[in-house]
């Protein structure tokens, strides 16, 4: 009789008929115990339309993109690692966003994702990388610093030179997704490649589940320390679960190159020291970030790249590149001027406060850094940087003497 | 999480070691009493709407308590993960229940009649008087797995229920994410008006997402009836009055359950209840009747004599600031009210309140006049 019952009626509409027929828990967990009926049922109980999200007060790039045709063609995929779309959007569903800063609202669970749900990530990407269309465009790798030119600024404005970037670990899933021991494999894999890295690279790796109160004070006076994410765009994300479980960093014996393992990536790489040698600074970046790379294929791992979308991370933010070079520069009279703002846009450059993104410029001293992340190399990126902050310095040095500045013209967006 | 079984099956291609949270740091009931060898055995297990044990316990893992307060460290993610989860799930429900059996059954009674006295506390000292418990609807996952859908559904079939009640339970309901600022102001300012949760022991559970999505509040228009739709429950009801007419308080607090109830049958949908867990929350410590019965009451002597917490700890009752849990007392102002709810009936426990309330406000006045009260101090209840 149990089994005919079982054909009859499986998922949630069943629970509903045998829980009114009064049959108690037990019977009806044993009856039900099989899912492929329940998903049926399920989508014919819960149309996609009865789940899509409300998005009217919303403002950011998901629910720009997100129409309920997309939803419903997707909403019952899932990539090989299970992971579906809904864990995708949650993010964006719970954060609606600000007036005035445009979020992404959503994050790739493994690599597979920006495949499985290309049909919502494309225009996503599109829209925030300034029109580079994955479907007909190739992205471009060059970490090759030694064609930097005019990589070091005048210290006397430019007070530390960093380079940033993440990484991540081909086969296994995505912060968002990944399980305990997945996180844990990560750790493994980063922590014995960097264990392998020498001269000016020689480290040492701190779990952030067994700091001593020394290691950790010590850390936090370098601003090495990373916390427990409180972003709720990323807690939504499901990035902070576990915590600190196989979190730590790594850096080595000169603090000029930092590995945080399984924050927001399953890496973030910077290189970074005082003053203003950038080319030093992506010298080692690219240097270190080779050495990594090696180290790890001859284990038989390796990065997540594709030629569409450049370096495989979390955030479709930080596809491509996933660079951020940056400076820290004093630049008292030009941040004053009614251009500043403008010279920066043309210049694809973005200012911060020096506590990072969305704190506040204290006196004088900004944080300059490119806007772009995907479309254009690493050696490209930084050297619009280089050429943008020397520029903002002639600025500076001109209006220092009394002389006017000129607004430069907008630099290209994409190669030919 | 409302995403079907994910990834459990592939997690299962890793060793369980690997997989093992680590508790080591960890003081609540879900890290007492999961084992590896526990976790190895039921990892594998999913509840026919694909709740899995790392989800009952990924609150517990990411909030590991603290010294002093032992929380629960784990949800249902529907009625069915009490007995697919039962091996950690049933050690659990003992230690928090006083020694609870899985063979033991639990009485429901909601008979206000059967509740003796209640009407006559003295409102020079009980400021106010409330009773809340929680209901889960069956045929619904509960709120750390339900998608948006089953949300919606939820809150529709509530409105239904709601407003189609009458007498001194006619009201309005409001959805929290179309209310207007005048009606925001209200509900805030008659204390009704819940927020998005930010306590993590919730928002880990998954207990926030979508918000406000299928989120209101229906209050009567006396303001002395109040339903939360699809907060950290699919409905919380509270019936609450100023002054120390408890008997009142829970008459109509039975009442309008049972009116609801009946509404909710008639489409198919009652709640979920059995007879060994009697009414089924999200919460494992609030099983059986759900229910905090309690006031509101000044006892600024009582409250600082050496015995007060073991007067209390005999009666079954339990004090908290008048902010709600995790609040300190304002004025030698307390909120009592009673520390079980498996085990016992609604009358038993609110029987406990009025009684046990009433003998500390006598003790009180005892104290006021300069008299001892050791000959009044109770035995265990």
């Amino acid at each position: 009789m149990a089994g005919s019952f079982t054909r009859m009626i499986g998922g949630r509409n069943g629970a509903v008929l045998l829980a009114s027929l009064g049959a108690g828990t037990m019977a009806t967990g044993f009856l039900m115990s099989d899912n492929p009926l329940a998903a049926e049922v399920r989508t014919k109980l819960y149309p996609p339309s009865s789940d899509f999200p409300d998005l009217r007060k919303h403002n950011n790039c998901m629910a720009k993109a997100l129409t309920p045709a997309i939803y419903g063609r997707l909403r019952d995929k899932i990539t090989p690692n299970n992971w579906t779309l809904d864990q995708c959007i949650q993010t964006g569903v719970d954060n609606p966003g600000h007036p005035f800063i445009k979020t992404v609202g959503c994050v790739a669970g493994d690599e597979e994702s920006y495949e499985v749900f290309s049909e919502l990530f494309d225009p996503i990407i599109k829209d925030r990388h300034n029109g580079y269309d994955p479907t007909t465009m190739t992205h471009p790798t060059d970490l090759d610093a030694s064609k930097i030119t005019n990589g070091v600024f005048d210290d006397k404005y430019v007070l530390s030179s960093r380079v940033r970037t993440g990484r991540s670990i081909r086969g296994l899933s995505l912060p968002p997704a990944c399980s305990r021991a997945e996180r844990r494999e990560v750790e493994r894999v980063v922590v014995m490649a960097l264990a392998g890295l020498k001269g000016d690279l020689a480290g040492r790796y701190y779990g952030l589940q067994d700091l001593t109160d020394k290691e950790q004070q010590q850390l936090i006076d370098d601003h090495f320390l990373f916390d427990k994410p409180v972003s709720p765009l990323l807690t939504c994300a499901f990035m902070a679960r576990d915590w600190p479980d196989a979190r730590g960093i790594w850096h080595n014996n000169e603090k000029t190159f930092l590995i945080w393992v399984n924050e927001e990536d399953h890496t973030r790489v910077i290189s970074m020291e005082k003053g203003g040698n950038m080319k030093r600074v992506f010298e080692r970046f690219c240097r270190g970030l080779k050495q990594v790379e090696q180290l790890i294929q001859e284990r038989g791992w390796e990065f997540m790249w594709n030629e569409r979308l450049g370096y495989i991370l979390t955030c479709p933010s930080n596809l491509g590149t996933g660079l951020r070079a940056g400076v820290h520069v004093r630049l008292p009279n030009l941040s004053r001027d009614t251009r500043f703002s403008k010279i920066l846009d043309n210049l694809r450059l973005q200012k911060r406060g020096t506590g990072g993104v969305d704190t506040a410029a204290t006196g004088d001293t900004f944080d300059i850094s490119n806007n772009d992340r995907l479309g254009k190399s690493e050696v490209e990126l930084v050297q619009m940087l280089v050429d943008g902050v020397n520029y903002l310095i002639e600025c500076e040095k001109k209006m220092e003497k009394g002389q006017d500045i000129k607004v430069p013209s907008p630099v290209t967006q994409y190669r030919k | 999480m409302p995403f079907g079984n994910t990834h459990n099956n592939f997690k299962l291609n890793y060793k369980v070691e690997d997989e093992f949270p680590d508790l080591s740091k960890h003081n609540n009931h879900m890290a007492k009493v999961l084992t590896k060898e526990m976790y190895g055995k039921i990892r594998d297990r999913q509840t026919p709407s694909g709740y899995t044990l790392d989800d009952v316990i990924q609150t517990g893992v990411d909030n590991p308590g603290h010294p002093f307060i032992m929380t629960v460290g784990c949800v249902a993610g529907d009625e069915e993960s009490y007995e697919v989860f039962k091996d950690l799930l049933d050690p659990i429900i003992s230690d928090r229940h006083g020694g609870y059996k899985p063979t033991d059954k639990h009485v429901t009674d909601l008979n206000f009649e059967n509740l003796k006295g209640g009407d006559d506390l003295d409102p020079a000292y009980v400021l106010s008087s409330r009773v809340r418990t929680g209901r889960s609807i069956k045929g619904f996952t509960l709120p750390p797995h339900n998608s948006r859908g089953e949300r919606r559904g939820i809150e529709k079939l509530s409105v239904e229920a709601l407003t189609s009640l009458d007498g001194e339970f006619k009201g309005k309901y409001y959805p929290l994410k179309s209310m207007t600022d005048a009606e925001q102001d209200q509900l805030i300012n008659d204390h009704f008006l819940f927020d998005k949760p930010v306590s993590p022991l919730l928002t880990c559970a998954g207990m926030a997402r979508d918000w406000p999505d299928g989120r209101g509040i229906m209050h009567n228009d006396n303001k002395t009836f109040l339903v939360w739709v699809n907060e950290e429950d699919h409905l919380r009801v509270i019936s609450m009055q100023q002054g120390g007419n408890m008997r009142e308080v829970f008459k109509r607090f039975c009442v309008g359950l049972q009116k609801i109830e009946e509404i909710f049958k008639k489409h198919g949908h009652g709640f979920m209840w059995n007879e060994h867990l009697g009414y089924i929350l999200t919460c494992p410590s609030n099983l059986g009747t759900g229910l905090r019965g309690g006031v509101h009451v000044k006892l600024p002597k009582l409250s600082v004599h050496a015995k007060f917490d073991e007067i209390l700890s005999r009666l079954r009752l339990q004090k908290r600031g008048t902010g709600g849990v995790d609040t300190a007392s304002v004025g030698g102002v307390f909120d009592i009210s009673n520390a079980d709810r498996l085990g016992s009936s609604e009358v038993a426990q609110v029987q406990l309140v009025v009684d046990g309330v009433k003998l500390m406000v006598e003790m009180e006045k005892k104290l006021e006049k300069g008299e001892a009260i050791d000959s009044m101090i109770p035995a265990q209840k």
